[in-house]
């Protein structure tokens, strides 16, 4: 049995966002994080790890940096690591990544009793759909949001959060689940974890790997082929400094109460 | 210089990022209550265990995380930032218990100690500090007699860290009393053997989450196998073990210096007083500036002491410049701290009152800033 | 470049919104997604079309006219009774390749985005996220950028076309998909020039829903679509689905919060009862300063600052709060800040994104009436 968990290096969105005079984001200015929904996914292999004794494989698709994030995945108890990367796949939309990493995973193998993590999604396009589109490529069942796993040999029982409750959803291995933050709390790295992640293996799959794996159609991968295109970017008019408003009445409050469904927040 | 080349690698920088946010997590949010209540955060080292934080630079055939010692003076340093007392638990339980254990013991008794003491099963301490003998710890009261297959110890210890709380002590007694410093031995004693009994916990100024106690021997048993290191030859062990465990308190002071300080640059950046943030104050900028760079010349002198002990070359001297220097800057950064804050910085609102309190003992413990004087200026032959 | 059966772009037409229903009931996004897929619909000279699954499910779909639908697929099947991913997405995707609609929408609800990506992935076309914006025709796209984004005008004029594959391509018949990303500090307008259908799926709440008009419900034209779909052909089974009977929030996570001051002093039960009931109109929870919570008028649980817990909801309302610093420590990341502070000079304001100048015990319950009657409105 082996889980492979698919993570991703994004930039830090919680703290400052810069923004360039252009529209795009100033990412040199930017930390990066091992996005937190992914930490999830790996703290639920780790845990199967620890019961079951099964291997735990992380891919990630990034450009070289993104190795580091790998070394910290290492470093909290995964065993080896896959950094898919290559010019050709840079600026792939969800569709063009997901068809990359599901190659990807093609070809380190998954069969039966294996399974697929992802985190629900990341904090850079807060899209959710590498997860399902990785299960659909690979004609693997999926379930989304789950904050529960029960493994029982090749049955996987899953609580599927929904807005208002959850759907208890059971399914065979190999499937594609993706976690979110209800699911665990994240296992810090360890110091004995730090001390031998760099001996754990670590493969880069680029391009010439990878494309002649079924899965890749060398049309629609990177920024060119990706079926989606930006047409334009840009910022949202800045914040104004806060607003009095005059009164204290019945006007006053519908006023108020006008400009906060105008914004979509009530 | 190899020493000085602690430019961090990947590796450090994890290890840091790992404690960081460890210490943001698990530490932080229970400093202000272990201190306001006096107690052990013994959570925080089981949490610490599973970590391999207890044994971070002994190697893994005892047990140890396998790291070096400047990842272990990193640990204590982010822990400090946020709570003083965390730092000195793994200060004493690392540099005075399983460091003279994993330096001077027999392979019978590495192999019976350090597996234990680094995985966190058992708390470690050390005593040497007696009432009549402090800074002079020449004039130890507490006798080891051999009495066939053990000694006898009887007499008392003060003000040792961890004591509540640990399972294994490295304690020192007069086995010739007529030979001075010359008729010290080292033992380990385990909590449980007979005769050995722990006083009540110190009420102290800071450091409170901290066990403090006397350590009581009467008639107390301890096997002859559990003599640390030859007969007569203890003092030179302790001042041996006293020099790693300054460079465990420089990291100590070091940390609480330098949290003071963040918390301090966040506050200056919102308070508001005549219409300007405190940050734009000159005074502010200024008093900021030179907090850290004393911080960042305390640093390089822990981290340079870290790096020598590492690759084993002298650094008595070096620990002894580097506890001075981060001892007495964390005093002054913290009080400095406190009187940027103004009002709410008396009060324990905010952190910086703790800190203040936590910093003073660094200039008192594991040798005081005059003792740390003294080794210097020998170290230079000025006697 | 390979061919796909989805690139002969003048064989798709209509525009299609996936009508979610739960236990036999629409989802309120639905019509939402009707009405703005009827204005799309209009834009492109097309009709807009309801595409229901479910086990008899009939009796749902004349209600979709009533919002602008001209038409309402419908799909029945015990095999749809519970959301499968599998069930939906063969439907779903059967439906789309023998009728060849031109755009498709999806709720973005966790269901929805659950579906949306395994249908878009099996049909081999793109699928833009979680939009809060959809535009077809040029110049109603460019009122929108002038009015809600930084861009300079003449950036904004010059928007004709994309790059696709090395070629200009016109995007004035392209749907143009507006979203947040990064936190909501970019937006980013997304297109699918090269195959069919385009297909979103757009955050509840945002589009705007139509009146409902029963003239246009009669004449709404239901079609029941064959549902080729086996039991073998779904991989996994839902065992149940729970309602959560209430859903409970704390503070940190909590996405409106009404907060009290020592403002509430004079009649602390009315204050708390008051400050309760706006933080329920709001679907929140009640927090307080420090100062609420050392009076012992709240617990200790409730507080907010630098002591207290770092908040950052949709909206935050400070109610009778001065905002001293160790309080601000704590609010002001939220997202709105509203102020309700007798003291005009009150630090609060400073913060606030709305400071309203009066008596909370007047100001409170004007204010919940008036949030509640313009969520009604909507």
């Amino acid at each position: 049995m082996k889980i492979i968990v698919c993570v991703k290096q994004v930039p830090d969105t919680s703290g400052k966002v810069a923004v360039n005079p252009d529209g795009t984001l100033n990412r040199a200015s930017m930390q990066t994080i091992t996005n937190p929904d992914d930490l999830n996914a790996v703290e639920a292999a780790l845990a199967l790890k620890d019961t079951t004794g099964c291997q735990v494989v992380v891919v990630s698709m990034g450009p070289p940096p993104a190795e580091g994030m790998l070394r910290e995945v290492l470093a909290r108890g995964a065993d080896e690591a896959y950094l898919v990367s290559a010019r050709e796949f840079g600026g792939s939309d969800t569709f063009a990544t997901s068809q990359i990493i599901a190659a990807a995973i093609h070809r380190i193998g998954v069969g039966e009793g294996d399974i697929v993590l992802c985190g629900r999604q990341a904090i850079d396009g807060d899209t959710a759909q590498v997860g399902p589109q990785i299960a659909e490529k690979l004609h693997i069942p999926q379930v989304s949001y789950v904050a529960d796993i029960q493994m029982d040999g090749s049955t996987v029982t899953c609580k599927r959060i929904l807005e208002d409750g959850y759907m208890t959803v059971r399914t065979q291995t190999p499937c594609l689940l993706t976690c979110i933050k209800e699911l665990n709390t994240p296992r810090y790295m360890s110091v004995p974890g730090i001390v031998g992640c760099y001996d754990k293996p670590l493969t880069v799959l680029n391009y010439e790997a990878l494309k002649d794996e079924p899965l890749i159609e060398v049309d629609t991968i990177g920024l060119a082929g990706s079926p989606t295109n930006i047409l334009t970017s840009f910022t949202p008019p800045q914040k104004g400094a806060g607003m009095m408003l005059e009164g204290d009445g019945k006007e006053t409050c519908e006023k108020l109460a006008g400009l906060l469904a105008d914004k979509h927040i009530i | 210089m190899p020493y000085t080349d602690f430019a961090l690698d990947r590796q450090h920088e994890m290890l840091r990022s790992m404690y960081r946010e460890f210490a943001e997590t698990e530490v932080k949010p229970l400093a202000a209550e272990i201190d306001e209540t006096e107690r052990f955060p013994m959570e925080t080292v089981e949490k610490m265990a599973k970590l391999g934080m207890m044994g971070i630079y002994f190697p893994k055939e005892y047990g140890g995380a396998g790291a070096d010692v400047l990842a272990y003076v990193m640990a204590i340093e982010e822990l400090s930032k946020v709570c003083g007392t965390t730092g000195v638990v793994l200060s004493g339980h690392t540099s005075l218990c399983c460091a003279p254990i994993f330096e001077n013991g027999t392979e019978e008794q590495k192999k019976k100690y350090l597996p234990r003491l680094c995985s966190g099963e058992w708390i470690g301490a050390f005593g040497l500090t007696e009432p009549n003998a402090g800074t002079d710890a020449s004039g130890q009261q507490t006798t080891a007699v051999l009495d066939g297959d053990h000694y006898v110890l009887n007499g008392s210890k003060i003000f040792i860290t961890n004591a509540g709380v640990a399972n294994v002590f490295v304690v020192f007694a007069m086995t010739d009393p007529s030979q001075g410093n010359h008729g010290i031995s080292a033992f380990i004693v385990e909590r449980t053997f007979p005769g050995f009994s722990v006083g009540k916990p110190e009420k102290k100024m800071g450091i409170r989450g901290s066990s403090t106690c006397e350590l009581i021997f009467e008639d107390c048993i301890v096997p002859k196998e559990n003599l640390l290191g030859r007969e007569n030859k203890g003092f030179k062990l302790a001042m041996c073990t006293l020099d790693g465990g300054r460079i465990g308190i420089a990291a100590q002071a070091l940390g609480i210096g330098e949290g003071a300080l963040d918390e301090t640059i966040a506050y200056t950046k919102e308070r508001v007083q005549f219409h300007r943030r405190l940050s734009q104050f000159q005074n502010t900028q200024f008093q900021i500036a030179d907090m850290a760079a004393h911080l960042q010349a305390a640093q390089y002198l822990v981290y340079a002491a870290a790096c020598k002990k590492g690759q084993h070359l002298p650094y008595s001297a070096d620990a002894a410049m580097a506890k001075l220097v981060a001892a007495e800057t964390a005093s002054d950064v913290t009080r400095r701290c406190v009187q940027l804050f103004g009002g709410y910085g008396y009060t324990r609102e905010y952190p910086v009152e703790r800190m203040m309190r936590d910093a003073k003992i660094t200039e008192i413990y594991e040798g005081t800033s005059e003792v740390m004087r003294m080794v210097i200026a020998s170290s230079l032959k000025v006697n | 470049m390979a061919t796909f059966n989805n690139t002969d772009l003048a064989a798709f037409k209509d525009v299609w919104v996936f009508c979610e229903q739960r236990q036999g009931k629409l989802m309120p996004t639905d019509f939402e997604l009707i009405s703005e897929g009827r204005k799309l619909a209009d834009e492109l000279g097309v009709q807009v079309c309801g595409l229901l699954l479910g086990d008899g499910v009939d009796g749902l779909a004349r209600e979709l006219g009533g919002y602008g639908a001209d038409k309402v697929y419908v799909c029945n099947s015990p095999l749809l009774k519970d959301y499968t991913t599998d069930g939906y997405a063969k439907v779903v995707c059967d439906a789309v390749e023998s009728r060849k609609p031109e755009v498709v929408l999806f709720g973005a609800s966790t269901l929805g985005r659950d579906l949306g990506p395994r249908c878009a992935a099996r049909l081999h076309t793109g699928l833009c996220a979680d939009c809060t914006h959809l535009d077809v025709d040029m110049p109603i796209y460019k009122d929108f950028l002038r009015e809600n984004s930084t861009l300079p005008s003449e950036r904004i004029e010059g928007v004709k076309t994309a790059k696709v594959l090395g070629q200009d391509h016109d995007v004035s018949r392209d749907l143009k998909m507006t979203r947040p990303a990064f936190g909501g500090h970019l937006m980013a307008s997304i297109i699918c020039p090269r195959f069919r259908p385009a297909m979103a799926t757009v955050r509840p709440g945002v589009m705007k829903k139509a009146p409902f008009d029963q003239k246009k419900a009669d004449a709404c034209q239901i079609v029941a679509l064959d549902v080729a779909l086996t039991r073998e052909e779904i991989h996994t089974e839902v065992l149940e689905t729970v309602k959560a009977a209430k859903k409970l929030v704390d503070l940190i996570g909590a996405d409106y919060i009404v907060s009290v001051g020592r403002g509430i002093g004079k009649d602390v039960e009315k204050g708390l009862k008051l400050a309760e009931d706006l933080a329920a109109e709001l679907g929140g929870v009640v927090g307080g300063s420090r100062a609420v919570v050392d009076a012992g008028w709240l617990s200790a649980d409730h507080q907010v600052g630098q002591t207290g817990k770092t908040v950052h909801p949709k909206i935050y309302v400070a109610l009778g709060i001065s905002g001293a610093i160790q309080h601000k420590a704590g609010m002001q990341d939220s997202e709105c800040i509203i102020a309700v502070n007798k003291t005009p000079t009150a630090p609060i304001f400073e913060i606030a994104d709305y400071g309203i100048c009066g008596d909370l015990f007047k100001v409170t319950p004007l204010l919940t009436d008036a949030i509640r009657a313009a969520k009604a409105a909507k």
